[in-house]
């Protein structure tokens, strides 16, 4: 318990939090690619994941105790650091620093903000309820049609927007945090710091990439139903 | 060459402060900045103006008693160099200065541009002692240190506590600070004992004078007079994890 007052051991929490929710977006990143070989592709993903039962509950409440952790521990850790200069410089030049960084607790609130969207959206099926698997028919084989629900959702501009908004700030925030978690574990030093801060920026690439990919297909009619 | 400075003035930690405009006139490009402010002082006192508080000492750049924020920069513009080794020439005629103090609760402010930095001192003492082998002077090669973790200590030994790192954190972290000290000890063999407690009473001490948490911005890297390098964060982190199995 004394870790969890300390300033290493916090930051130990949350990159360790922060690396196990990297490996869950890289998990995420992979099955959500399967929509690239269509609807037998997603729907078959989808079916096989609700097929896992308990241990589906088991690992979203493992996932939200992790997110859980690292939304808590990164709004104290932010509110101590805010209080350590209570008297602001009329005038400072950061130089190392980048933006990313700087703006890691605004990039993380709107990434929980997205989060809690994302689920009301695709798991709740709360804001558009009319084009949800609920509403929608089964497909061929009698499985929910996730396919059909992400074409017709990502089709609309508005939802596209809201996906590809968010996956920039994910960009951002990963683009210091993977490089940032690793320099916590104590794992870098002045050798392999600047090349993981360019491995840091290029996951956080290839993450906004990924995702993004989805939305801009469907928008652009190269997946349709 | 002439000079507009915006000097922070603050007569005690219980007031609010300002910054006050002044003109540096026919200031020498082979001045140093504190003998700039030596000048600009003299004009002051001439004028009847309390003159601008600063910490100096040696001015050889080895003490670490100088700095303040020069135009949002801690020991101003120049890489790897304490304020009192800045030298006039890296500004040009007509510039405007902006000087405030070192910026962190850590560190209240004295007057003007000095800041009390006892919680520095409060964290060196925190790491405690080092068990050392007392009576006969031993052999010479009794305790043997690689040539690399020699350097190594050295290379964080290098850091001369003016507090630069602290100013420059977005964080108000002292961090590098408490690692360099934590790592001076830790590869060699005389600080191996005391390690475990060491890291957590030092970071302790830390967190408890103010400081904030570093978020591996590495501003301190390029603020450092000394170039202490981040890697002693990397390595306190390490001794930390250590320290947690112990």
């Amino acid at each position: 318990m004394q870790m969890l007052q300390s300033s290493i051991g916090r930051k130990l929490v949350m990159a360790v939090t922060g690396l196990c929710l990297v490996g869950f977006i890289i998990v995420h990143l992979l099955g959500n690619s399967s929509i690239f070989i269509g609807a037998d592709g997603i729907n078959a993903y989808a079916e096989h994941l609700h097929a896992l039962g308990p241990i589906v509950w088991i690992f979203r409440i493992v996932l939200l105790t992790i997110f859980g952790l690292h939304i808590f521990f990164g709004i104290q850790l932010t509110l101590e650091n805010r209080a350590a200069r209570p008297i602001d410089y009329n005038q400072k030049k950061n130089i190392r620093t980048s933006f990313g960084a700087e703006t890691m607790i605004y990039t993380g609130l709107a990434i929980l903000a997205f989060a809690v969207y994302h689920l009301f959206h695709f798991t709740m099926h709360l804001t558009n309820p009319e084009i949800s698997v609920g509403a929608l028919p089964l497909d061929a084989l009698g499985r929910n049609d996730v396919f059909t629900m992400m074409v017709l959702s990502f089709q609309k501009f508005f939802i596209s927007l809201i996906y590809m908004g968010a996956m920039v700030t994910l960009l951002l925030h990963l683009s210091h945090g993977v490089q940032s978690l690793f320099q916590t574990l104590g794992l870098l030093s002045s050798n392999t710091l600047p090349t993981m801060e360019k491995i840091g920026r290029a996951a956080a690439i290839v993450v906004f990439v990924g995702f993004v990919s989805i939305p801009v297909s469907i928008l652009l009619g190269l997946i349709k139903v | 060459m002439d000079l507009t400075l915006y000097v922070w003035r603050q007569n005690g930690p219980e007031d609010k402060g300002k910054l006050e405009q002044y003109e540096a006139k026919n200031v020498s490009p082979d001045s140093s900045f504190l003998e700039m402010l030596d000048e600009v002082n003299e004009e002051l006192i001439h004028s009847g103006i309390e003159p601008i508080e600063f910490d100096n000492d040696c001015r050889e750049g080895i003490c670490g008693t100088c700095g303040c924020v020069v135009n949002g920069i801690p020991h101003g513009p120049q890489e790897k160099t304490t304020a009192c080794q800045l030298h006039m020439r890296q500004f040009s005629d007509g510039d405007s200065l902006t000087l405030e103090p070192w910026r962190a609760k850590a560190f209240p402010v004295i007057k003007d541009l000095a800041v009390d930095r006892t919680a520095l001192d409060n964290i060196i003492q925190a790491g405690g002692y080092t068990s050392a082998y007392t009576g006969e002077v031993g052999e010479a090669n009794q305790t043997l240190i690689s040539k690399p973790n020699a350097d190594y200590a050295m290379d964080a030994a290098e850091c001369i506590g003016c507090g630069a790192c602290v100013a420059a954190c977005p964080n108000g972290s002292a961090m590098l600070f408490t690692s360099a000290k934590i790592a001076q000890m830790a590869v060699l063999p005389q600080g191996e004992i005391e390690a475990a407690e060491r890291v957590n009473n030092m970071t302790e001490a830390m967190l408890n004078a103010g400081f904030g948490n570093c978020t591996n911005h590495y501003e301190c890297e390029a603020a450092c007079p000394k170039g202490v390098s981040v890697k002693f964060i990397a390595k306190t982190n390490r001794e930390y994890v250590k320290a947690l199995a112990k």
